[in-house]
């Protein structure tokens, strides 16, 4: 009971933590990394929500926690390509700005 | 390259008052879960209940794969959608291969590394049925090797040509034609028969490593920056 506990109560702070990065910090790549933190944040508290002391935890967060992780770096691979997008847009109109 | 990423900070007070929110948030969400009590029962008794009749022995992957199939069938398609959204469109050109490396550390790593992790890849696959273990283990395992192989320069993995996109879309494939195949059967969309589920499982699993494993090292080598081109400066 008091593990699981502090897993969620870590679990809801990562989440918090996230939500920190995503809102205030202003750079476009560190709010991918809140986004990814606050993900975490989700899967510890459904793991812990899934154990079960002193008998076989339940199976089923743990398959969605599993589905979660391959969705989030699918996610996050889409929001890098899209940044990576921008930043060479941005330097080509930069370049054709420098060099009219 | 991301000097123009960086969004304008918020002003002092509009930040102050969403770090309180922030904070009381949390507060109210901790206080939420320690005041709830222990959870209610799980479904690890259904599961346990059931799992003789799903062909495996590991509830994780027994709920993976076949209680809970349309989410493993979706995630699929949701890294097959990743992949082709950061493929370089039609016409543009590719990154240009990394400079082969005359690393001789790296490549003597390599050579003796990349046949193990092809073999472990290949036994997580396996295991996934009895113990922790399965596609996405396995598939993340072998990008790694494949990661491993494209920083040497060595070879490049353009994802360029069909059948290599072939590859991408194997896993996706695969599991849509077994459920459908099933359901000519057993009459419903991923109710395998009982006697054939074990292998079934193993089949989609193995065709899902192959698309996730090249998915992951598309997603990586996509993502590499392109070195600075001299020659196509203005």
């Amino acid at each position: 009971m008091t593990q699981d506990l502090i897993y969620s109560v870590c679990g809801i702070a990562l989440f918090g933590i996230g939500l920190y990065g995503l809102i205030i910090v202003p750079h476009i790549l560190q709010k991918i990394l809140a986004v990814n933190i606050m993900g975490v944040g989700v899967f510890m508290l459904l793991v812990a929500a899934g154990h079960n002391p002193g008998g076989v935890s339940d199976p089923v967060p743990h398959a969605m926690v599993l589905t979660g992780i391959v969705v989030a770096v699918a996610g996050t691979a889409l929001a890098l390509s899209l940044v990576c997008r921008i930043g060479e847009l941005q330097r080509d109109g930069a370049d054709e700005e420098a060099a009219p | 390259m991301f000097h123009k990423l960086d969004g304008a900070k918020l002003p002092l007070g509009l930040r102050l008052i969403c770090s309180a929110a922030i904070a009381a948030l949390t507060a109210v969400l901790i206080a939420i879960v320690i005041l709830s009590g222990p959870a209610a029962p799980g479904l690890q008794a259904e599961v346990a209940a059931q799992l003789a009749r799903s062909g495996v022995d590991n509830p994780v992957t027994a709920v993976l794969l076949n209680f809970r199939s349309y989410d493993t069938l979706l995630e699929v398609a949701v890294l097959l959608v990743v992949a082709v959204a950061t493929m370089p469109a039609p016409g543009r050109r590719l990154r240009p291969a990394l400079a082969p490396t005359g690393d001789m550390v790296l490549i003597g790593l390599i050579d003796l590394v990349v046949p193990v992790v092809v073999v472990v890849g290949a036994y997580l696959l396996w295991v996934g049925a009895y113990a922790p273990g399965g596609a996405f283990q396995a598939g993340a395992l072998l990008a790694g090797a494949g990661v491993l192989v494209s920083i040497t320069g060595r070879f490049q993995f353009s994802f360029g040509a069909l059948p290599a996109r072939a590859i991408l879309a194997l896993g996706l494939l695969t599991f849509t034609v077994t459920a459908a195949a099933v359901a000519l059967q057993t009459g419903v969309f991923f109710q395998y028969p009982t006697a054939a589920a074990g292998v079934l499982i193993l089949f989609i699993e193995a065709a899902a490593t192959i698309s996730i494993a090249a998915t992951l090292v598309l997603l990586y080598g996509s993502l590499v920056p392109p070195a600075r081109e001299q020659e196509s400066g203005p």
